[in-house]
């Protein structure tokens, strides 16, 4: 489906958020955790998370790297712009799933990976009389590339989310830890034997902390991983994106950490 | 806070999750509570180590320093977490500087005390070494993955919402 750029904004030296209207008929509203193909004709698609609201009033957002020529385009979009929309594909977080209800939620983000968990987020405080405890963690390379420090500052501030950032390195005025993410995991409110985990980031980053979580006693299958893999297809054909058992397109990206543990450890040759 | 309420404390407290009560009382008897102002050093690089600090409240910062930049940010200590090993270890120096970031009330015990106390309980002193021993791992991990820099678009594929086929 053809969508047009209404808006765009840049988070870091190369993350770029862009705002989709639809140019025709709209895709379904992806759910969180949910991804798009975002194409651009003549230089080719990729996998980008939702990262804004899932809403049927709202329009597409998608935040993204400039890591190659594809992401880079899709960064360098102006308003007005078109760009081609497939999907919503995957598998999400499971947000309307009952067992959540009443559940203390631990949200762990690394680096970009906070993009994917915003709409979680967003639906956490729509819904938030429906959980208990909810800490959002977050860990980035350095305060300047932290997404969203409006809204992470807001959030924290509301009380409504027990909020808890850390660089790798920062300077002397830096207000919050210094640290990997993973450090971050004793500062979890709410009792493990009813927490979910959300983790989302780059998939070492995801190893550890989902150790970190298991650890500290949360079950395994209650950690949701948000894989990333290969995407080209977005239907679990074309085996791109396989992982053992899972084409992560169509079984993931989100996944639980008891499923796919063993699968993470898996060298590549 | 006198000795029995730092006993009380320390029961608490995930570090000394399963030391009987008899042992916490020895480790109670070195202790003393502290309350520090935000921006307080509480110990210089290369100066003598001869204590270390259970935080129950607030947070501290490991700096150093070099050319160009008074304070480098290494990493931060907050609640429920151990300051300071230096004193455990020769040559009994601090390798970085703290410093307060907020108001802290900590627990801080007396090192010189507490290697003695552990030199004549044996038995006590191996169970401490080993606890002091795994923070030290664990600190080491969190600093490989740190020096790792994972964050960074060239560590394996990418984030989760990125993927270009041709960024490989």
């Amino acid at each position: 489906m053809r969508y047009r750029v209404r808006a765009h904004f840049r988070e870091t030296h190369d993350v770029v958020t862009v705002v989709l209207d639809p140019a025709e008929e709209p895709v379904p509203v992806p759910r969180p955790g949910q991804f798009c193909m975002l194409w651009l004709p003549g230089v080719g698609e990729s996998a980008i998370s939702l990262s804004g609201r899932s809403h049927p009033d709202e329009p597409l957002v998608h935040t993204v790297r400039a890591v190659g020529p594809v992401t880079a385009a899709l960064c360098a979009l102006g308003v007005g712009d078109e760009v081609g929309v497939r999907g919503p594909f995957g598998r999400d977080f499971g947000l309307d799933d009952p067992d959540l209800d009443g559940a203390d939620l631990a949200i762990v983000a690394g680096g970009l990976g906070l993009a994917p968990l915003r709409p979680v987020l967003y639906r956490v405080l729509d819904e938030r009389d429906r959980f208990g405890e909810v800490t959002l963690l977050v860990g980035a390379r350095a305060p300047e590339e932290l997404l969203y420090p409006d809204e992470l500052e807001r959030w924290s501030r509301s009380g409504a989310v027990a909020v808890f950032q850390t660089v790798d390195r920062a300077w002397p005025n830096w207000p919050h830890e210094v640290g990997v993410v993973t450090q971050l995991v004793p500062l979890l409110r709410g009792r493990v034997d009813r927490t979910w985990a959300f983790v989302c980031g780059p998939e070492l980053m995801m190893r550890y902390a989902a150790r970190s979580l298991v650890g500290r006693g949360i079950r395994p299958e209650r950690v949701l991983v948000s894989l990333e893999r290969n995407m080209q297809c977005g239907f679990g054909l074309c085996g791109h994106c396989q992982l053992g058992p899972f084409f992560v397109c169509h079984d993931g990206p989100v996944l639980e950490w008891s499923r796919v543990e063993s699968l993470m450890a898996v060298r590549e040759r | 806070m006198d000795e029995q309420a730092i006993l009380e404390l320390l029961a608490t407290e995930v570090f000394f999750a399963g030391v009987t009560r008899d042992d916490l009382a020895r480790v109670a008897s070195c202790g003393t509570q502290v309350h520090l102002p935000a921006g307080t050093v509480i110990f210089r690089e290369g100066a003598s180590a001869d204590a270390c600090w259970l935080v129950l409240e607030g947070r501290v910062s490991l700096e150093t320093h070099a050319p160009g930049h008074p304070s480098l940010r290494l990493s931060t200590i907050g609640r429920d977490q151990i300051l300071g090993w230096s004193w455990l270890f020769e040559p009994y120096r601090w390798h970085f500087d703290a410093r307060a970031l907020d108001e802290v009330a900590a627990v801080a015990f007396d090192g010189p005390a507490l290697r003695r106390l552990f030199e004549t309980e044996p038995r006590l002193g191996y169970e401490m070494l080993r606890r002091f021993t795994q923070l030290a791992i664990d600190r080491l991990q969190a600093t490989r993955l740190q020096l790792l820099d994972l964050y960074g678009p060239r560590v394996g594929p990418g984030p989760v919402a990125v993927f270009d086929d041709d960024a490989r």
